[in-house]
Formats: structure tokens, C-alpha cells, sequence
């Protein structure tokens, strides 16, 4: 489709949903041309964007019919308004009736978007009940993270209520963001400045590596690509019931356990069976992934 | 922020492919969306800027463009976050020919 390399990292969220779908398969609801721009920030006085920093749309995957969400992390950093939350959750509601073959969320979020308070709390709320009603009506969502935002906060719940996680290396996930964790629990917690800490406890790998992200990909939108045609074919998914939900909860406490002393991803690389896990940062996707499924079957055998 | 609207003559647009929006408000950013209009012989702009007072400055970026480019019959709207004049004038061009040539993808 496209021969030059797009990096996921660096486009806008119009180029990551273009290059993403078959080319030219993307209908957007809700286009810029409505101006639907929130008068939260118009009130403040603060610039607005006619699509409120996402866009939500049907399209065509591998011929699939599918819907998309792409937040666009350089606006407000991608941050959930009241207008921008309740477009994921049309689309999420309109999915949940029509029933394509699954809904892609590209994240790049840091979360609520502080000028709208409890309207952004609220549509987060509202984010996370529609995208499990979706769930059970049978559709499933994947995230897709590889923004400059990565995905935290309330987009961090969203991003681990999906069915898929795939990741690049850049790609971020979290609950409080580096320089949260900081202001309140001081740099010696955690130095939001150390870009090669904050990537080795937030990044891709690590998400991978703790099984938090499903798959990890290269920076590539030909890669994300590849990873969301991949996660459609039918896969027996576990149940959303309640003995699924304690088992979790078991498997969290024996993770907690298992990394009460660790302070570095590095840790969780060694832990993972990594050979060399001071050089897990520089492996390309396929080499990460070999070495993670060589040493699962290790640990299996 | 401030908001104003500029209506100036430019020669008729040959062909409308398609409406068009680029750029992303960010810091030293905007986004520029170009709709068709019903009126052939001038360029309607919509500017919201959050750098008040450089109105001049932003007639003569927007009057430059009108001259260069035929967009007679044309909505320009923008919504802009402190961008320089050079970044305006690339985003305007950037939107102009992406409304021209159809979409990349």
C-alpha cells in the first residue's frame, strides 16, 4: 500500500488513520467541517480544533469493515474534553449496533483534559462503560499505542480494558504520568527527566514483557497495520466474567510479589528470561519478540 | 484569543477536488480548512488566533496568499496557536494544495 516508511510516532492522527486503513476506505463521523469544538476551552479562552483532537470514523482493514479512533496527541496532548469523549463513545455505542469487525483506538493521551474537570472525568466514565458494552455485544477493541502522549490516566484504564494492546517500543503506558509521580513523590522516586528510565518503566518492551501489551511492533504504521490484520482473525478471547476477574487479580498479586524490589525495567527483562537485558532497548521488534518467545517456551518446557 | 473574519479578492479556483484541513493547533502551530464557497471572485477568511493584536500582520499573510494562489470561491478557516507568519504561509500553501491534488492516501 504504502511504500515509504511512516513513522506511527511522528504522524498526525489524520496520517495514522489514512496510511492505517485500505487506502481509501476511511468515512469520518462527526468531520471538522461540523465544528464540534468545545466551548469548555472556547470559555477560557484557550484556541479550539474543529475536530476536537480526534477522529472517529469507519473504514477497511485487509477488506474488513472496522471502526477507528485516533486522538491527536499534540492537541492538548491529546487530552479527553467533553466533545473529543463523547465522539469515542458514539462511536463506541454505534459499534455495539453495527457490528463491525472490531474498533481500533489509536491512543495518544495523557489523560482528562484539566480545563474541562469533571466534564472529561465524566466522559472518560462514559468512555469505559461503552467501550465493555461494546465488548459484550461481541465486537472487540484493540489499542493501539505508539504516540509522542503514549497512554495515561483515564486513557491508560481504556487502553487495558481492550481485548489487544500493540505497542512500539515508544509507546508509553501508565496510570500517572512521569511527571506526576514526581511532583508528588519527589525525583528520587522517579527522575521524570531520565528519558532512557521513563521509556525502560513505561515503555513498549516493558509493557510486553509484563504481558500487559499483547504484541510489540516497530514505529511503522505498516507494522501497527499488520499487528491490528493479525489480532482480527478469531481468537478464543477469555471470558468477561467474574471467575476471569479473580484469576487476574491472582496473577497481579503474584506479579506484585514477584517485583517488589523492582526499581528498572531492566529487572522485569531479566525476570522475563532476557539473556542480555541491558541491551533489550536496542533490539529491533523481531528480534525483541524471538527472544521473549524463546524464553516463555523455556520457561514452559 | 481573538477572532476576526477577512474577505479579499482572488481570481476564481479552478477546480475544488475536495475540502481540506492540515496542521494541528499546537504551540507555534494552527490548522488551516478549506471549504468551497458561492462566491467565485474573492477568499473568505475566518481567523482565531490566541496571539492578540498582530491583525496587520495576518491581513498581509492572508492578502500575499490570495495573490499567489487562485482562491476566489473559497471559506479559509483557521484556528491558530501562536504560529509565526512563515509557518502560516507554508500551512496555507500545504492546505491549498492538498484541497487541489486530492487526498494522499
Amino acid at each position: 500500500m504504502h511504500n515509504k516508511r511512516v513513522s506511527f510516532f511522528e504522524a498526525t492522527a489524520r496520517t495514522r488513520v489514512s496510511t492505517l486503513v485500505d487506502s481509501g476506505s476511511f468515512t469520518e463521523f462527526c468531520p471538522p467541517s461540523k465544528r464540534f469544538t468545545s466551548p469548555h476551552l472556547a470559555r477560557l479562552d484557550a484556541p479550539v480544533a474543529f475536530d476536537d483532537g480526534v477522529v472517529v470514523g469507519s473504514a477497511r482493514l485487509d477488506g474488513q469493515p472496522v471502526f477507528i479512533v485516533a486522538q491527536e496527541g499534540k492537541f492538548n496532548g491529546g487530552a479527553v474534553g467533553e466533545v473529543h469523549g463523547a465522539k469515542i463513545r458514539g462511536l463506541l455505542d454505534r459499534a455495539a449496533v453495527e457490528k463491525p469487525v472490531a474498533v481500533l483506538l489509536l491512543v495518544d493521551s495523557g489523560g482528562v483534559r484539566l480545563h474541562e474537570a469533571n466534564a472529561g472525568l465524566i466522559a472518560i466514565s462514559e468512555i469505559m462503560r461503552a467501550l465493555m458494552a461494546t465488548q459484550a455485544a461481541g465486537v472487540p477493541v484493540f489499542a493501539l499505542v505508539g504516540g509522542s502522549c503514549g497512554a495515561f490516566g483515564g486513557m491508560g484504564i481504556v487502553t487495558r480494558l481492550c481485548d489487544e494492546v500493540i505497542m512500539s517500543e515508544e509507546g508509553r503506558l501508565g496510570l500517572s504520568g512521569p511527571e506526576v509521580i514526581e511532583t508528588v513523590k519527589g525525583v528520587g522516586e522517579f527522575d521524570s527527566r531520565d528519558r532512557s528510565l521513563v521509556w525502560r518503566v513505561t515503555g513498549g518492551k516493558v509493557r510486553r514483557a509484563l504481558g500487559e501489551a499483547t504484541q510489540l511492533v516497530d514505529d511503522d504504521v505498516a507494522a501497527f497495520r499488520e499487528g491490528a490484520i493479525a489480532a482480527m482473525s478469531p481468537v478464543q478471547r477469555s471470558a468477561n466474567d467474574l471467575a476471569t476477574l479473580k484469576q487476574q487479580h491472582a496473577t497481579l498479586v503474584q506479579r506484585r510479589e514477584k517485583h517488589a524490589h523492582t526499581v528498572d525495567g531492566i529487572e522485569v527483562w531479566r525476570q522475563a528470561g532476557f539473556a542480555h537485558p541491558e541491551g533489550v532497548a536496542m533490539l529491533s521488534a523481531s528480534a525483541f519478540n524471538e527472544q521473549l518467545n524463546t524464553s516463555v517456551a523455556e520457561v514452559k518446557s | 484569543m481573538e477572532r476576526f473574519e477577512i474577505t479579499l479578492p482572488s481570481l476564481h479556483v479552478s477546480a475544488l477536488q475536495q475540502s481540506a484541513l492540515c496542521g494541528v493547533v499546537s504551540s507555534g502551530n494552527l490548522e488551516v480548512m478549506i471549504e468551497a464557497n458561492s462566491t467565485p471572485e474573492s477568499c473568505h477568511f475566518e481567523v482565531n488566533t490566541s496571539a492578540d493584536g498582530f491583525q496587520d500582520i495576518w491581513r498581509a499573510v492572508l492578502a500575499d496568499f490570495s495573490e499567489r494562489h487562485k482562491v476566489g470561491g473559497l471559506n479559509i478557516s483557521i484556528n491558530d496557536a501562536g504560529a509565526t507568519p512563515a509557518v502560516v504561509s507554508l500551512r496555507l500553501t500545504q492546505a491549498y494544495e492538498e484541497s487541489q491534488e486530492g487526498s494522499d492516501a
